[in-house]
This record gives structure tokens, sequence and C-alpha cells, in this order.
């Protein structure tokens, strides 16, 4: 072949490419989640799968009419807005009216995605967002829409937080302990999400062998809330398997966006939505504290990322 | 025992096998061959022939009295037919001299003393005079390294064997090849700048190298051989020298700052081809590889040979090529053309297929963290992007940017597909030009 004929690429280097996709990215977020999912649908049957379903087409549709909107190129097969339906579902009561899912999927996208520019732009956790609106909007069904398909006593049926709220509050008396072995491996009066923590580990443990998410900010959730509970006289193991704790430590806190980007900053982060989570749980009215303990720290991810930084190399620690 | 590395970086596929077991290879006479001025850190050379003259191989056709340069040599003879501009593998034009080769081969070589009448001094001047310069890429005139100030002593001397460019087996080969000439020329450097110990930094992955090296070293109390991870950017001097000595070069000095001086195998087995035989630098050398290239090979190639020549004599193209790379696929730079002459520098060709020749479609950031992770420097390199992308110059500075040491693993592993080079080579020479004024 004649060089003038040949069309060669000039570019910068380097000049091959070793990457994972978004959307490779993205397929083992959902991949991870998959074991919780199921799990909800084996407890919750047709409810699980409605919310779902509906959850992640409200998400989904939301984000191409808006990228259509903008005359913006269609990203929908990246599959983040996928994993933002499919995240808040799993975080929504099993029994709601059809039309909270619907709300909800659209409430993250645009409020919490679409509005800040889209993927990469937005402040806080899209599902988050929209679980956080949805609760203070329509608080009756987020907190009371339980479902229970086991025939199981009035306490097992009441909310493990709910309970233990009662208990501190001293109106209550009920051992804890007999939650662990509920809320690990099935637990019928919570989200669709978190009805097993052990299934929840599977997947967490899915993405950390994956490398998808940094073990830095699970560790410091989880450990900040298994340290702070006896020095606040609680129960540690209690409260990291109650409720959305270990459902928020591994796929909601380690969302890329809305976390610090350097190892030790997400440590940090980590460790401040422990912190906010038990302060909540234990000093507020609310029951749960993770929506709110993580919301307020992606707030603080700009300020962290500005002072938590790796020590540069050939820069000595005294500078 | 795990082989020593440093912090960060990444593992890549070898991509060696094509090369890694055939033998350094001679071309045959090229037609002509375009000799540029200018191939080194430093200003340009000046012609010191004409239009029409009879060149030796070997004979000195340009120079200039700038201490940081190195003069450039003929690599046949022949007659000059011209002395013009021409494309350059940086993509710009450099003067240069165009040498029609006589087929005769007439050599000069420098006037050398007896070995044991060999001083410092002299080894620099030799070194000089032969236009001796960092064979890796960087192209820093070598007897500027080996001239020490006295108040910065050299304690440790590091060849360079990690040749961790994908593709590339140049270095390897000529481990195995010229290992002799490779251990005198580390012998000589630790004469001329007075160091105590010598140390080859390998690969694990050339494990033959290091078996060799280590049987010819095994008496030599003051030569150590450093197995290494087979990381990228292990080549890199800096990670090289924290690698085994543990220390680390300033963010804004050099390796001199810290008593050592690293040495890229190529450049070694040049010192002593030039302090013992007297012969200048002027042939070197390389790999012409990569799935686009028929037959993948070392070659030992003169100066100044054009890029399609090389091609040629490696069976041609494989499939239709979609890029072509003066040295590695890291760090490489992409050709336009392929009437560039090989120069000093030239670790390597690479081509690879159109299918390979992807155009990156860059997305915004979404702060998946990976470039943090793999920056050896240990960089914020999305951040440095976006205050470039922002026309935050200043910013960009106070974040590193000229720290870069632009190994390209966050361009590699980027899900976003942002091209940071581009970003930071342009933050670069805007801040380079600001400090000159």
């Amino acid at each position: 072949m004649a060089p003038e004929e040949l069309e060669l690429v000039v570019s910068v280097p380097p000049h091959i490419r070793e990457r994972e996709e978004v959307s490779q990215i993205m397929f083992w977020v959902v991949l991870g989640l998959l074991p919780a999912t199921l799990g909800g649908i084996y407890f919750f049957h047709f409810y699980a799968i409605k919310v779902i379903v509906l959850s992640i087409l409200a998400a989904v549709a939301t984000e191409a009419l808006f990228q259509k909107a903008r005359r913006l190129p269609v990203t929908i097969n990246d599959g983040s807005a996928i994993v933002t339906g499919l995240l808040l579902a799993l975080c929504l009561p099993p029994k709601v009216p059809w039309w909270i899912p619907v709300i909800g999927g659209f409430i993250a996208i645009f409020l919490g995605k679409q509005i800040f520019g889209g993927l990469g732009y937005n402040i806080f956790n899209p599902a988050l967002v929209a679980r956080a609106v949805l609760l203070l909007s329509w608080a009756e069904h987020m907190t009371k829409d339980w479902y229970t398909a086991l025939k199981v006593d009035a306490i097992a049926r009441a909310s493990p937080l709910f309970l233990a709220k009662q208990v501190k509050m001293g109106l209550f008396q009920v051992d804890l302990t007999r939650f662990y072995k509920i809320c690990l491996f099935g637990n019928p009066s919570g989200c669709i999400g978190e009805v097993s923590v052990l299934l929840l580990l599977i997947g967490g443990g899915i993405l950390l062998w994956r490398e998808i998410i940094d073990w830095r900010i699970p560790a410091g959730f989880i450990g900040s809330v298994a340290v702070l509970c006896p020095l606040l006289g609680m129960d540690p193991i209690f409260h990291v398997l109650a409720g959305g704790l270990i459902l928020g430590a591994f796929f909601m806190a380690t969302d890329y966006v809305t976390s610090p980007i350097t190892p030790n900053g997400r440590l940090l982060f980590g460790i401040g939505c422990g912190l906010i989570t038990i302060l909540l749980r234990s000093y507020s009215i609310l029951l749960e504290g993770v929506t709110y303990a993580i919301l307020f720290m992606n707030a603080c991810t700009p300020l962290i990322d500005k002072y938590i930084q790796p020590r540069r190399f050939g820069v000595s620690k005294g500078k | 025992m795990r082989p020593r590395t440093f912090e960060g970086g990444i593992y890549l596929l070898g991509r060696k096998e094509a090369t890694q077991n055939k033998p350094i290879e001679d071309i045959p006479l090229p037609p002509e061959v375009v000799i540029p001025l200018h191939q080194h850190v430093g200003p340009p050379c000046d012609p010191l022939v004409q239009k029409g003259d009879r060149v030796l191989a070997g004979q000195k056709i340009g120079d200039t009295d700038t201490f940081i340069s190195a003069p450039i040599h003929a690599s046949f003879s022949g007659e000059v037919k011209a002395i013009e501009p021409h494309p350059y593998f940086t993509g710009t034009e450099v003067l240069s001299v165009v040498v029609v080769p006589d087929g005769v081969q007439e050599e000069v070589r420098l006037e050398v003393p007896d070995q044991d009448k060999l001083t410092p001094d002299r080894v620099r001047s030799i070194v000089r005079e032969a236009g001796i310069v960092g064979l890796s890429g960087t192209v820093f005139p070598t007897h500027v390294k080996l001239s020490p100030p006295k108040e910065r002593p050299i304690d440790s001397v590091i060849i360079n064997g990690c040749e961790c460019e994908p593709y590339l087996t140049g270095d390897y080969r000529s481990m195995l090849e010229s290992t002799e000439s490779l251990i005198v020329g580390l012998k000589i450097i630790l004469m001329t700048v007075g160091a105590k110990k010598g140390y080859f930094g390998i690969g694990v992955d050339k494990a033959e190298a290091i078996k060799r090296i280590e049987d010819l070293t095994a008496r030599e109390q003051n030569i150590e051989v450093v197995p290494l991870d087979t990381k990228y950017p292990q080549g890199s001097e800096r990670h090289l020298i924290k690698a085994i000595l543990g220390r680390e070069v300033p963010r804004d000095g050099v390796p001199m700052d810290i008593g050592v001086l690293v040495q890229n195998v190529a450049t070694t087995i040049a010192i002593t081809q030039a302090v013992r035989e007297g012969k200048p630098l002027m042939e070197r050398v390389l790999t012409v590889t990569g799935p686009g290239i028929k037959n993948p090979k070392n070659l030992k190639v003169k100066i100044g040979t054009l890029v399609k020549y090389l091609i040629e004599r490696c069976g041609g193209f494989e499939g239709e090529p979609g890029k072509i790379i003066f040295g590695g696929v890291m760090r490489g730079e992409a050709q336009f053309s392929l009437d560039v002459p090989v120069v000093k520098g030239s670790q390597g060709i690479v081509v690879l297929p159109k299918e390979m020749a992807e155009i990156s479609s860059p997305r915004p950031c979404v702060r998946c963290g990976r470039c943090v992770k793999v920056c050896p420097m240990s960089l914020i390199p999305t951040f440095i992007v976006t205050y470039v992308m922002e026309d935050k110059i200043d910013e960009a500075n106070a974040a590193g940017v000229l720290e870069c040491i632009e190994c390209g693993a966050c361009g590699l592993i980027c899900p976003t597909e942002i091209p940071f080079i581009q970003y930071i080579r342009f933050a670069k020479n805007i801040l380079l030009k600001e400090r000159k004024t």
C-alpha cells in the first residue's frame, strides 16, 4: 500500500486501553445487588417485583427524557440509571402504592442527577435524594407499608429499629440479640433490599473482589458504628445488622460520583457516615439515620477532597 | 521473596511474546538516511558538512559549543545529498543531513587511550565526542550526567533493565546478547563518577537476563542484581531508585540530588563501545513490532533510517495500519508519516492495526478514583485535567501538573476515556514558558 493512502490516527499516548467501561462497572454493581434483590423477591413476592420494575422504568425513562429535552446523547446504555432505580427500589418498603416508586425514580434522576448536569456532576446520591424526598412527603407509606409473609410473632413483625428506639426510651423491654439471626438471614419487616444482611454481604463481597468499590468506605462506615455503639451504650452488632446500614455502606456510600476520590478521604467519609448514622439513631426522632448520614457526607465530599490528599511522590511529609 | 517495587502503578500485559526470543538482526543498506541535527535535550547542532561532501561513517557532521548537547555523526559513508528541514518524530521539522550511502562503509573512530590509562575526565570527553545521550527516549546528554558537581557526589549507579513498556524487547535482547559490554559499561560509569555501588534493576519477567548478569557478576562485590516487580512504570527513573534504594528524588530535583545515577541498558552498552572501541553513537537497537506488523523483529538500525524501510524489512503491515508509534504504546508518539527517521531516542516502532487505533470519546469524569490509584506520583490526575479544562493553570500547577512523568497509566484505565496527557502537556507548556520569561 502506498504511504499516501494510509489513514493514520495521531493522538496522545497511551495508545492502548485496558479500561473497564462505565457500563461494565454498572453491570457489576447490579450483579452485586442481585442476591439481595432476589432475597427481596423471595420474601415479598409480587410486591417487590412491582416496586423494582416501576422504579427502574421510571429512572431510565426520566434519564432518556431529560437527555432528549437537553439535546444530549441519550446514555441509558451506561446502566447508571438502572443502578439508581434498583437502589431506590431496594430502600423502599414492599407494600408502598405503585406511584411511590414512579415518583421516586423521577425525583432520583431529575432532582438527584440531571439537574446538576448528569452523571459525574451530581452532588448527592440520586437514589437517596429520592428516598429523602419520599420520606418527608409520604412518611406514612415510607415507614409503615411493611409486608410479612412469614408467620411470626408481633415483635418480629415490628421494625427492629423501631423496637430499639422504644427500648432506648425505656418504653419497652426486649432482648435485641434475638434480632441478630433475623437480620442476617431474613428480616420480614424492612425495605426490599434489607431482608438479609448475608445476601448483601455476598454482593458487597463481589464488588470488593472485583475492586469495583473501595473497601475503605464500608470499613470506615461499619467500623465506626461498631466502635461508637458501645461508647453510647448501644448494641454494636444489632446496629450494624439492623436497618439499611449494610446496604448503605456497600452500595450507597460507595457511589463514585458522590464520595471522595482519594483513599484516605474515602476512609474518613466512611467514618463520618457511621458517626452520623449512630448519632441520628441515638439522639434524633428518626428511627433510621443511614440516608441522611450519607447525604450529609455527600455534601462534605468536596471539602474532604480538598484537604485529604495523598502525599505526593518526592514531597517530604513536613512539606 | 517478593520482588521490590513502588506504590501505585499498574500491572500491564507484557505483549512481548512476538520478539522476546528473536536475536537482534542487522538490516541491509537503505537508499538514504536522514540524520536530524537535534537528537538530544539542549540546543540543536550546527551542520559541519556541506551538500556534496563525502562523509565517512562515524564522522562528526553536527556539533555546538553548549555543554548540554551532543554531537551528531554520520551513520554511513556516502555523499551529503542535502541539508534541509525534514519531518521529525515529534511532529515538527528539524534541520537534517541527508546522506546517500556509497556501500563502502568506510569508518572513522574516536581516539581512545589504553584501558589502564582511562581517567574520569577522559571518559567524559569520549562520551561527549561519541554523541551519547540517554537512549531510553529521554535523550539527555550522557557526559552531563557523568559530571556530578563536587558538592553532590554519586554513591550508587543503577542500570535500568526494566523495559516496562509493552511490546518492546530491545533492552532485553541487548542484556542477553551484549552482557559483557553492559557490565563493563557499569564499571566504567562507577569509575567515572566515583560511586561505590552498582545495581542492575531488572524486571522479574526477564528471568533469563537476571540469571545471565548474576552469573557474570557473582564475584563482583560492588555490583548487585535486583529483581523488580513487572509493574508499570517501574522503569521510571524515580520509581526505580525508590524500589532499589528506598530513596525519593525530590519533586523538583534530579537523581543526582540524592546521590544516584541511572543509566539505561542501551546507553551503557554505547558507553562501552565508545570508550573501548572509539565507536561514536551511530546505530541503536530497537524493536519493530505490534499486531500491525507482519514479522516483528529486534533490529540494529543506523540512525537516520526512515521508518518505511524498517517496516519493509519486517514483512510490511499486517492488515490495515491504524497507528504508527515511535517509542512504546504507553509513552510513544503517534506518527502521520512513514518518512520519519530513527533517532538516538527511538526505542521501538509499534504498529497498531486499524481496529486498535481507537479515537477516544471523552465523557465527564465519574470520579471512580482509578487514576488516583494508579498514579505513581500520587497525584490526582482527574483534578488536574479539570483545572486545565477550566483554564485554571495555576491551580493545575498547585495540584502538581509539573510533577507528572507522563507515564500514561491514568489514560490507560480511565472508564470515561479522558485524554489526560493532552491536558497535562498543554498546562506544562504554558507553565514552562512562563518560567522562562
